[in-house]
């Protein structure tokens, strides 16, 4: 039983950078349209960039990691200004086909400068020292990842209800042409909900960068978040959540009783058998195409 | 411009008596190619046909029928390892084991197009992604494929011929390169094709007007995943050795960007766009190589950026063309075509 529990804990805590990550993909899919490939390199550069910071200019981490969430605001603003908005009307593939090109391109660079070499962030909390709540043992880096995943959380839904620019993203999402007559700028709207998405993932991959960090580290995590986010409806932000802990938590138990193996194939596995059943996700009504 | 006067002229494989000719100029020259050139250009076109072959395939599912399919670098690798294990443990021919490759990727594309009825937009796009990556670590983790050290391909004969060098195995590939181009050139111009096309362009409509969506879509996805069955078989024994890892989400997202740089829905752009990346790609695997630009981008990289990571530049360059051919010329080459020939056609006005 006590298994059982750690290793749902443990799912949870996975499931937590699944969320962000999730969550970062659903804000920009919500209010732009764009299957946003490009989310887990945008984190990725801007994670390289804090380490950057402390290792070449020796600041401390808490001048690093603000650093990297402004950058990671506006590098998601630009790419939003200077790619998405040029785009002449885009369908979903060129759309896809963009953010893999632009991820390519900021992969690129980031192991061009780096190498490919594994590196080691210094991160204040150890991901190796567990805290033992009752019987079962969660790491401290867990503990903070699931801390930070709820603040977020409830952040982000309380700039949704109650700020004047997430009702204006909201309206946005719902209808443009009529924001835009209400006086929105859904332009601008645009920019700023790439900004925020970025930060989201960023928080995401600082979190990730004490465990591994190398060129490659976002990819995992980027379709595990794009997964949940499907398996929750792509359009819902809690069914984003909710999916990136059924994600998280069937991968772990996969892993511990099925195969370890196959664990990470697992997530894909789930996401045809629920698209199956409900084409547009768990959380979302079917929306039926009329002619 | 091509006004179509009958039926016949509209389903007729060769628009004139000058395509004809242009195209028996062509195959006499891709024939004589080898005699002439060196090794590792006869390699180059090897590697460039076989990209053609399984971008023509995607372009069938993706700019005709308007699916979405990331993980075509997982039919690619059932075709490669279906031949191979037909060979070595069912000792079936190479002639034989190669369409039996494409119809085991072609019944795996049918089971994926299954669930893709109902899929759409983002929805389509991590399902076959999904699909993709679940193909290679379960062949990367099972025995019976080789597992991590992968699988080396037997020496090729068909009939009398032993086709061991590259010079010797470009006149099989060149051979079913064209006539995997004309087959689906043909498949485009007739029933099946303006039914794929009616359903890229309204599938409701389509379907109103007496299209078997579930017939039609799933067929889209069978006959593209053979060609890219087919095009792995040829690839294995292109590498001679094959290995899980090869056949990567990469992959799959350079045969979407070859399909779009090319031109969604357009034979010929399949054909430029796969030659044009295939041929970028093996340039820049040795970009020092390159006079000039190579020597400045290593001296660059030894003082701003690191050495060990120059080969990433590649990605840069791919990329950088995604996003510029998606941005300023949504239908890729062939579109820059299209409009330079009617620019041309009545030039002095």
């Amino acid at each position: 039983m006590i298994d059982f529990l750690q290793i749902i804990v443990s799912g949870i805590a996975v499931g937590s950078s699944y969320a962000l990550m999730g969550l970062a993909m659903v804000i920009i899919y919500k209010t732009t349209e764009v299957p946003n490939f490009v989310q887990g390199e945008m984190a990725l550069i801007s994670v390289f960039l804090a380490f950057m910071i402390i290792n070449s200019y020796g600041a401390p981490v808490y001048v690093a990691f603000p650093c990297a969430l402004a950058f990671a605001a506006v590098l998601g603003g630009f790419l939003e200004f200077a790619v998405l908005r040029r785009a002449k009307e885009p369908n979903i593939l060129s759309l896809i086909v963009i953010t893999m090109g632009l991820e390519m391109v900021l992969m690129g660079i980031v192991s061009w400068k780096f190498g490919a070499d594994a590196k080691t962030m210094p991160f204040p909390i150890s991901p190796y020292d567990s805290v033992a709540l009752g019987e079962i043992f969660i790491s401290g880096l867990e503990l903070l990842t699931m801390l930070t995943a709820l603040v977020l959380m409830i952040a982000i839904f309380l700039f949704y209800r109650f700020s004047k620019l997430g009702v204006a993203m909201k309206a946005t999402q719902q209808n443009k042409v009529a924001a835009r007559l209400m006086g929105i700028r859904t332009n601008r709207i645009n920019l700023l909900t790439w900004g925020m998405s970025s930060v989201v993932g960023c928080v995401a991959g600082l979190l990730i960068s004490p465990v591994v960090m190398d060129p490659y580290m976002m990819w995992d995590p980027m379709l595990k978040g794009f997964t949940a986010a499907v398996v929750g409806g792509m359009t819902s932000l809690p069914g984003s959540v909710v999916g990136a802990y059924i994600v998280g938590v069937i991968e772990h138990l996969f892993g511990a009783y099925v195969s370890i193996e196959f664990k990470s194939v697992v997530a894909f596995a789930i996401i045809v058998l629920v698209l199956c059943i409900k084409p547009s996700g768990l959380f979302t009504r079917h929306y039926v195409k009329k002619v | 411009m091509d006004m179509k006067r009958n039926y016949y002229e509209d389903v007729q494989l060769f628009r004139s008596g000058v395509v004809v000719f242009w195209f028996v100029l062509f195959m006499a020259a891709l024939a004589v190619f080898p005699l002439v050139a060196k090794n590792y250009y006869v390699y180059v076109v090897n590697y460039i046909c076989i990209n053609i072959i399984v971008v023509l395939g995607l372009n069938i599912l993706v700019g005709y029928t308007g699916q979405i399919s990331l993980g075509h670098a997982g039919f690619f690798a059932i075709g490669a390892y279906g031949t191979i294990i037909l060979m070595t443990k069912a000792h079936l021919p190479f002639i034989i084991a190669l369409p039996l490759g494409g119809l085991v990727a072609a019944v795996f594309g049918f089971l994926v197009g299954i669930p893709a009825l109902r899929l759409e937009g983002p929805y389509l796009a991590i399902a076959t992604l999904g699909f993709g990556l679940t193909v290679t670590q379960v062949i990367g983790r099972t025995d019976f494929f080789g597992g991590r050290q992968g699988l080396h391909a037997p020496p090729l004969t068909i009939g009398p011929w032993h086709l061991n060098t590259d010079k010797e195995f470009y006149y099989l590939l060149i051979t079913l390169t064209v006539l995997l181009t004309l087959a689906a050139r043909n498949l485009i111009k007739t029933k099946v094709g303006r039914a794929f096309i009616a359903i890229r362009d309204a599938d409701i409509a389509a379907e109103t007007m007496g299209v078997n969506l579930v017939f039609y879509k799933t067929l889209a996805f069978a006959v593209s995943a053979f060609y890219a069955g087919v095009g792995g078989g040829l690839y294995a024994f292109v590498l001679r050795f094959i290995e899980p890892e090869v056949f990567n989400l990469f992959m799959s997202v350079m045969f979407l960007a070859m399909v779009v740089v090319g031109g969604l829905g357009s034979i010929m752009g399949s054909i430029a766009g796969a030659t044009l990346l295939a041929w970028l790609d093996l340039q820049l695997r040795n970009i020092v190589a390159i006079p000039y630009l190579g020597e400045w981008l290593e001296t660059f990289s030894k003082t701003y950026m690191t050495l060990t990571g120059m080969s990433n530049i590649q990605f840069i360059v791919f990329g950088l063309i995604m996003v510029l051919i998606m941005v300023f010329e949504p239908l890729g080459i062939f579109g820059m075509w299209i409009r330079t020939k009617i620019y041309w056609k009545t030039w002095p006005f």
